[in-house]
């Protein structure tokens, strides 16, 4: 994977600014206010020092972006690590809120024993938790990130959507 | 009436006037301060309305509207901040504050006022308003931007300035000589490095004394600690401001964060009360004849602002389009020239006339530096599209 040169400006009397610079010369970041509010910055393409946008982000929907752009990442590198091996696949699941396990616990699923898939990881708020434990608990907004045959993910899909 | 009724009658009025004056400025993306000092000049003698009976509160609200002003500045900062902000703006800073107190030294030079009224005109004419500035960036979204952090430590620059510069203005003000005022610089240079080299080792142990649990303990505290402090600074002739601001710097972490959140309220309210004292002791019939000169300043400062800001970002490598946001960003001024301003009239060692013209100063430059702010980007690109249009014009005729 190739490293990014991740720039960290303070900000003075404000937060700090940290960002980075995309292939095509825009950069993108966000700036963290000292009160812990978090905004997205891109950079304008006509005038790379000025921003396109600055956007405001609530922790929950910072956690929520994080896992979109992290979780087909980590999917595709398992995919890759897991070629080899004819019928395994990788895929993510979102735990919706309101469905049966958003509260409980992996152990309370008994995935492996219904579906013989495992959980590998768990995404949540942009960090990754890798091997839950079955006392680890669901929350609404975690992505899980699911190794098993076809049919079993399938499985899988329908018993955290309907219990 | 009873005199009691009276005050809270007349107290209550200005204070609602200042709320919907507020509520006006926001929404029409201006500062309140101009609108503040035109509510006290409104309200003050020779205005519309006189008010006579709320002096024994006003005066030492605003004095305390003063040092919570500095409190929460000091607050904002970390002292790691300042020393880095130091580091890397210094030669900015110093053309910052060459460039822009020339005008107003040079300006009351020329009217006469002495070496004192240079001394403070120049400061007013010099410091920047970070509230406003600050306010501007977030507003118009450009915390992100890569001219920030330079437009960011020159203000933090013009603070440290501040720092050395109202002691030195209370000991000029006080009728010290020359040698006297050596002794204040002295002074505060010491009690800033040893209040700066504290925080940075010990600032923990300064935000465990002041800092608690319960809201309400924490506000008495960290309230007491700075008017003790200001007090004491007052006392030691290092001023009382200067002293609040040092204290803000040593509170760090956590505790600044909740200081701050729990002390905004009370600063809005009291350098509100500031603003208004400053307009009320302002004869509105003794600026006419100083607008002309506050004009002459206004446009020599706006360019000298926008100087700086343009040389500092070209130095950090920034584009035209950010050098030039850069220095109209930091047009504004504000709170600060005001506070100048009034320590001088209230040492009585100035013209009236100062403050006259420090109040129309400030109602241009509040007013003018957001508006600055805005417009710059669209006028540059003007300027550039006229420019490259030009230039195929010519190559079109050759």
């Amino acid at each position: 994977m190739e490293s990014v040169n991740v720039e960290v400006t303070p900000l003075p009397g404000i937060g700090v600014r940290k960002d980075f610079a995309l292939d095509n010369g825009r950069r993108v970041g966000v700036v963290t206010h000292r009160d812990g509010k978090i905004e997205l910055i891109v950079s304008k393409s006509d005038d790379p020092d000025a921003c396109l946008a600055s956007l405001p982000l609530t922790s929950d929907e910072a956690g929520a972006l994080a896992n979109l752009l992290g979780a087909p990442q980590l999917v595709a590198q398992l995919t890759e690590e897991h070629r080899e091996v004819p019928g395994i696949n990788t895929k993510q699941m979102t735990i919706k809120s309101g469905t049966p396990y958003d509260g409980r616990t992996l152990g309370d699923t008994a995935m492996r024993t219904r579906t013989g898939v495992s959980v590998v990881a768990v995404m949540r708020a942009g960090q990754v938790h890798p091997s839950p434990a079955p006392e680890f608990t669901f929350t609404a907004g975690d992505v899980l990130v699911v190794v098993g045959t076809a049919e079993g993910l399938e499985a899988a899909v329908k018993i955290l959507h309907h219990g | 009436m009873e005199h009691t009724a009276l005050s809270l009658i007349q107290l209550g009025a200005v204070f609602f006037t200042l709320g919907v004056l507020g509520r006006l400025a926001g929404k029409i993306g201006l500062s309140p301060i101009p609108l503040y000092l035109l509510g006290g000049l409104a309200f003050g003698e020779g205005g519309l309305i006189p008010l006579g009976d709320i002096d024994a509160f006003t005066d030492l609200a605003s004095e305390i509207g003063v040092v919570l002003l500095l409190l929460l500045l000091g607050l904002e900062y970390s002292a790691a901040e300042l020393f880095t902000g130091l580091r890397r703006s210094w030669m900015a800073g110093l053309l910052d504050a060459v460039l822009n107190a020339a005008p107003g030294v040079a300006v009351a030079l020329l009217l006469g006022w002495g070496p004192i009224g240079a001394f403070v005109l120049g400061g007013i004419t010099y410091i920047s308003s970070s509230g406003i500035v600050a306010k501007v960036l977030g507003d118009l979204g450009r915390l992100g931007n890569r001219e920030t952090p330079v437009v960011l430590s020159i203000l933090v620059f013009e603070d440290l300035i501040m720092a050395l510069y109202l002691p030195i203005l209370t000991a000029v003000l006080g009728g010290i000589s020359f040698l006297g005022g050596l002794e204040a610089v002295g002074i505060s240079l010491a009690v800033i490095t040893v209040v700066l080299v504290v925080a940075l080792k010990y600032g923990r142990y300064v935000s465990a004394i002041v800092d608690s649990e319960d809201r309400e303990v924490f506000l008495l505290k960290i309230f007491g600690a700075a008017l003790l402090v200001a007090g004491l600074a007052s006392a030691m002739q290092v001023s009382a401001a200067v002293g609040a601001f040092l204290l803000g710097i040593a509170v760090s972490g956590s505790t600044a964060i909740n200081a701050t959140r729990l002390l905004e309220p009370l600063r809005d309210l009291f350098a509100a009360v500031f603003f208004v004292v400053f307009g009320l002791n302002t004869d509105p019939r003794s600026i006419p004849p100083v607008l002309g000169w506050a004009v002459v300043l206004a446009v020599a400062t706006t360019a000298t602002k926008i100087v700086t800001g343009w040389w500092a970002a070209r130095r950090a490598g920034i584009g035209r389009l950010g050098r030039a946001r850069a220095g109209a960003a930091l047009v504004a001024r504000g709170e600060f020239s005001i506070v100048i301003a009034g320590l001088a009239v209230a040492a009585g060692a100035v013209e009236g006339e100062l403050a006259a013209l420090a109040t129309a100063y400030v109602l241009l430059m509040a007013i003018t530096g957001p508006i600055a702010a805005r417009v710059v980007e669209p006028l540059v690109r003007l300027a550039q599209r006229g420019m490259t249009g030009l230039a195929r014009g010519a190559e079109g005729v050759s």
